[in-house]
This record gives C-alpha cells, sequence and structure tokens, in this order.
C-alpha cells in the first residue's frame, strides 16, 4: 500500500537527508589517511601548524570529535576557569547582553524618533539627510570613536549594536506611522479622540507590524555585528570566544562557536517571528 | 414650522483646489446653500466628482471650505466633532479590533468616564440593532462586505450623534445586502429621530430614505441645481413603495436630472436669468398624479422586486 507523504513530511526527508549527506562527506573528508594526505601535500602548512599541534588540536575534526566536543562545551555550559576559559553559556550571555543592551536603547530612542518623523513633513525632511548620510557607515567604523570617547570596551560594543539598530528601527517606524490609513486617523478625528489615545490606539496597532519588521532586521544586524565587535575588543563574549579559539588554533572549538551563533540567531529571529504573528492584522 | 430656526445651516459653502499645473485654481462647487431640520433625512446625489464627499467632510470637520460658514445647532463647525457620526464607505474600522472593540473604541470616545461594564452594554445594544449578536468577537477581515458597514453603522450610532454624515455607505455592496441594509436603516432612523446627511448614487435608495432629495450639477462650480421633496408616506416598505402614486413621478425626476438636466446646468448658470435659489420639486404640486400601472418596474434596478421586507 502506498501513502502519500504531506509537503512538511517531504520537506523533513529531505532535510535529514541533506544531513546525513553533509555528515558523509564531511566523514569521509576527514579519514585518517586523507588527513596524512592533506599535512604531505602542504609542507607549509604543516610546518605553521607546528609539531605538536598538528596532531590533534589544529587538524579539521572529524564529526565523531565535533561530537564530542559539542558533547563536553554544552553539559557544562557555565564554568569559569578565568579570563581565557569560559563555558560556552557565559560567553554567549555576554554577548546577548550587549546586543539587548544596544538593541532596547536603539528602540527607546528609534520608535518615538520614528514617531515624531512620521506624523510631520518638517520633521521628516529635517532629519532625512542625516538619516540618509548616517545609515550606509558600517557600525564597525563608529568603534575607534567609540573607545575614544566611552574609554570602556564593553560599552563601546553596546554603542556599536546601538548605532547599528537605529536606522532600521527608525526607518520602519517613520514609514508605518506616515502610512497610516487616513480612514483610521479620520475616525480618530471624527470621534474626538486625544492625542495620546490615538497614538497608542490607533496609529501604534496599525504601524506595529512595520514597526515589528524593523526591529526584525535590526536584530538581525545586530548579532552579525556582536562578533565582529567582541572580537575587535576582546574579554568576553562569542565574538571574542572565536578570536580566541583560532589563536589557540582549535578549529573545533570555532566550529562549534559558528554553530551556537547560528543556533541563537535564529532563535532571536523566530522570537520577532511570534511576536510579528501577534500584531499582524488582515485588512 | 418657519420659525424654527433649521438645525444644521450651509451658508454660501464653497471649496476650491489648487490648480495642479499651477494656473487659477479649481472651484469644484460654490454657492451652497441648504439648511436641514432636526429629524430630516436628507440625501444628495450627483454625478461623480461634483464635490459632495468634499460637503460632506467638510459638515463632519474634516475638510475646511475655502468660503462659507457651517452651522449646527448656532454653533459653527470649525473641526471633527463627536456630535456629528461619520459612516464611512470604506467602512475604516480597525482591522486589529474586534466588532466590539471597534464599537466600544467609539463609546469610550464618547463617554470617557463610564466603566469596563456600562462602555460594553451600550456597545453590545446597538451591535444587537444591526442584527450582529454573535459575531461580536470577530475580527473585520472575518465578515463580510455587508456586516463590515452594519459595524460601521453600530458605531456611528452608539455615540448618539445629533447628525449622521453617511458617503455612499451601501455603494460596496451587493444589491440583495444593500436592501436587507436600508430596511434595517431605515427602521433605527424611525426609532431614533435621526438626523442624516447622506450622498448615494442609487435613486431607489434614496426615495425609499429620505425627506428631501439635493441634486447637484456637474461641477467645476457645480451647485445644488434642485431639492426634491419626497413627501412619501411613511412607514415605507420596500416592496410596497413603488405603488405609491408619487413615486414614479419622482424617480422620473431624479433619473432625467442625472440624465440631462445636470449637464445643462452649468450653461444656465451664467444666463442673466439664472435661478439663484434651487428650484423645488413636490410631486403633491402635480395635478393629476400618474397611475402606477403605466410604468413597467425598471430593468436594472432588480434588488426592489427581489427583497421581500
Ligand atoms: N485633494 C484634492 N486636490 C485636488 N482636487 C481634489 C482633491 N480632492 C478632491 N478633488 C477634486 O474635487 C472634486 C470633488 O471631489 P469629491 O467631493 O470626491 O466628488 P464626489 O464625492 O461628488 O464624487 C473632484 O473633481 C476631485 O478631482
Ligand atoms: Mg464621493
Amino acid at each position: 500500500m502506498k501513502t502519500r507523504l504531506s509537503l512538511s513530511q517531504k520537506a523533513s526527508l529531505l532535510s535529514l537527508g541533506l544531513f546525513a549527506l553533509i555528515l558523509l562527506v564531511w566523514y569521509l573528508a576527514t579519514l585518517p589517511d586523507a588527513r596524512v594526505a592533506a599535512v604531505n601535500v602542504d609542507p607549509e602548512y604543516a610546518a605553521l601548524m607546528g609539531g605538536g599541534a598538528a596532531s590533534s588540536a589544529s587538524s579539521f575534526p572529524t564529526p565523531l570529535a565535533m561530537a564530542q566536543t559539542m558533547w563536553e562545551r554544552l553539559s557544562d555550559p557555565f564554568y569559569d576557569n578565568g579570563p581565557n576559559d569560559k563555558g560556552i553559556g557565559i560567553q554567549l550571555a555576554y554577548s546577548l547582553a550587549r546586543v539587548l543592551g544596544g538593541f532596547f536603547l536603539a528602540a527607546a530612542v528609534a520608535i518615538p524618533l520614528g514617531f515624531a518623523i512620521g506624523n510631520s513633513r518638517v520633521f521628516y525632511q529635517a532629519l532625512n539627510p542625516y538619516v540618509q548620510l548616517l545609515k550606509p557607515i558600517s557600525p564597525l567604523a563608529w568603534m575607534p570613536l567609540a573607545l575614544y570617547t566611552i574609554k570602556d570596551a564593553s560599552a563601546s560594543a553596546i554603542f556599536v549594536i546601538f548605532i547599528c539598530s537605529l536606522w532600521p528601527m527608525l526607518i520602519n517606524t517613520a514609514h508605518g506611522v506616515a502610512n497610516v490609513r487616513r480612514d483610521w486617523l479620520d475616525v480618530a478625528r471624527t470621534l474626538e479622540v486625544n492625542p495620546l489615545r490615538k497614538a497608542f490606539r490607533v496609529i501604534l496597532p496599525a504601524a506595529a507590524p512595520t514597526i515589528l519588521t524593523g526591529m526584525r532586521i535590526s536584530m538581525g544586524i545586530a548579532w552579525l555585528v556582536i562578533v565582529a565587535a567582541e572580537m575587535l575588543v576582546g574579554g568576553t563574549g562569542i565574538g571574542y570566544f572565536v578570536w580566541n579559539e583560532w589563536n589557540n588554533l582549535s578549529i573545533t572549538n570555532v566550529l562549534f562557536a559558528i554553530l551556537m551563533i547560528g543556533v541563537v540567531g535564529m532563535a532571536l529571529d523566530s522570537i520577532f517571528g511570534v511576536l510579528s504573528k501577534r500584531v499582524a492584522y488582515q485588512e | 414650522m418657519s420659525a424654527i430656526p433649521p438645525f444644521l445651516q450651509v451658508e454660501n459653502l464653497a471649496r476650491a483646489y489648487p490648480s495642479p499645473t499651477g494656473g487659477e485654481a479649481i472651484t469644484v462647487f460654490d454657492h451652497v446653500n441648504f439648511h436641514i431640520h432636526k429629524g430630516e433625512f436628507i440625501c444628495v446625489t450627483g454625478h461623480s466628482g461634483c464635490g459632495k464627499s468634499t460637503i460632506l467632510n467638510i459638515l463632519a470637520g474634516l475638510d475646511a471650505a475655502t468660503t462659507g460658514n457651517v452651522f449646527m445647532d448656532g454653533r459653527e463647525v470649525a473641526g471633527p466633532s463627536l456630535d456629528r457620526g461619520v459612516i464611512f464607505q470604506s467602512h475604516a474600522l480597525m482591522p486589529w479590533l474586534s466588532v466590539l472593540e471597534n464599537v466600544s473604541f467609539a463609546v469610550k470616545s464618547r463617554w470617557a468616564s463610564w466603566n469596563k461594564q456600562k462602555v460594553r452594554d451600550h456597545a453590545m445594544r446597538y451591535i444587537e440593532l444591526v442584527g450582529l449578536m454573535g459575531a461580536e468577537h470577530k475580527k473585520p477581515s472575518q465578515l463580510s462586505g455587508g456586516m463590515k458597514q452594519r459595524v460601521g453603522i453600530a458605531r456611528a450610532f452608539s455615540i448618539e450623534p445629533k447628525m449622521l454624515l453617511m458617503d455612499e455607505p451601501f455603494g460596496a455592496l451587493d444589491a440583495l445586502t444593500r436592501g436587507v441594509i436600508q430596511d434595517e436603516l431605515l427602521k433605527i432612523c424611525a426609532e431614533t429621530q435621526q438626523t442624516v446627511f447622506m450622498i448615494t448614487h442609487d435613486v431607489d435608495e434614496a426615495i425609499l430614505l429620505s425627506d428631501k432629495i439635493m441634486l447637484m450639477s456637474n461641477g467645476p462650480h457645480a451647485r445644488i441645481a434642485e431639492i426634491v421633496n419626497n413627501g412619501l408616506p411613511r412607514p415605507r416598505e420596500r416592496s410596497a413603495i413603488h405603488k405609491q402614486p408619487h413615486y414614479y413621478p419622482i424617480r422620473n425626476h431624479l433619473v432625467d436630472f442625472l440624465v440631462s438636466r445636470s449637464k445643462q446646468f452649468g450653461a444656465l448658470r451664467d444666463a442673466p436669468d439664472a435661478p439663484s435659489s434651487p428650484t423645488v420639486f413636490d410631486p403633491a404640486d402635480l395635478l393629476v398624479p400618474e397611475p402606477p400601472v403605466v410604468h413597467t418596474p425598471p430593468v436594472g434596478k432588480p434588488h426592489i422586486h427581489l427583497v421581500n421586507a
């Protein structure tokens, strides 16, 4: 008897198959003799790695070694053995704290300011040149200035997150507020709704989907930028962890960190996905 | 009757828009004068673009006249007010609120000091009035066009305005639904003695609902060219109204205006002996009312006959 699979079942099967294929290729590529061959082919590389390092830590891990590392690191995520040896949970928590700090600071500025810009053509035209000029600047370009003025590495990272989160939220809020349907505003006017109630009961819910899209984009960018920022400022965080493990030539740990960055980024995005659904409305 | 000052007085209203090409401003309408007494149901009709919606928006306080004044209850209309409820053609419901929340939002705006329960009870009374009991927790997107417009009606009536303004409220509805909602509106207006100013393109709708029908000439420089006193007796029944002896004289007069006289008015206006105020048509002045059997029911307007009240 033949049973028909649903679309999502087919997709899940394909995903699993793809995962198995990746593992297989990975396994074959890291077979012990292949590794020896690689060292033979590239003596310069082997020399760079140095005698002891070449044996285990420096080489590309097998899937099994990777799984082992993951298990070890995830089963004890919060240990702290000094500045260069902290659990992955602690490192991620540092990064998340900076991202959330910078992000919410940016939201606190961008959303009210976006409201003002979206409500007033004068404000819009006055601030538009600044936004256009500042928006395309890479957030990392602000880092020296931040370090110079703030004089604190962690706060500078937060500032960089603040700057990069600001623009998508500001632009989307202004756009959402400016494009609230005239009808709804006319209803509010004929009902003599006061400005504050109008802002919270009419404009905010009407613009919420657009504002939330901006917040989602901001959060995505912030999570991209924090890794680079922490590589620069050092000390703590997942970005510093990646850089530190590269200096230790532990490719296994670098790979593990990359995976964790992906997982956390996905989780952050899906939180905004849920929030988006909650404020969405169908006209 | 003439001793009572009219409830709503419109004096010498005109509205001009700047020309898109930068030349002289375009006057949509001017010298618009009319008044409405308390409890009267006024319909306005005329071709698209003559300025009906603009007049309604000025009455609502959403738009400002270039010249002229509007007085309601002795006070000048200078902005939107809870005293004038508006039913928008596009229903203008807030899609993130349920039916009950949409109506409650209006009720809470009118009576800010009321507690939750009182607001809810009041809103529910009007939701019931328009026959939407059971749908109060639905979102507008889950409602049909007719149900959405009913919510708009409930919302407008719930604030108990002194006057109701409606801009082609049933224009987007199918004929059957339109008939049912017209009947409901007729009933609610009879109960509440509501003063209404309504724009419509539907001649039969105007005859069914109105006490007076104002006919606007074509723009630019549109005016209220004629006023038709619709004295058909109340209560009116959709299924029987066309048997009234004055029904077809009124209907023919209206259709005739829309088809031909609305265009000629522009040329007439500039003539030296042009009428300075609208001509009044009253079918009661007709000496011999034509018997209705002479006329076959008009084709293309089947909803009169489809819906039996
Ligand atoms: N914002 C505007 N700018 C310029 N012209 C306008 C504007 N709004 C309306 N008009 C013009 O005013 C006229 C009357 O419009 P409207 O009141 O909507 O007509 P109606 O409701 O009778 O169809 C139209 O010819 C339209 O082109
Ligand atoms: Mg119109």
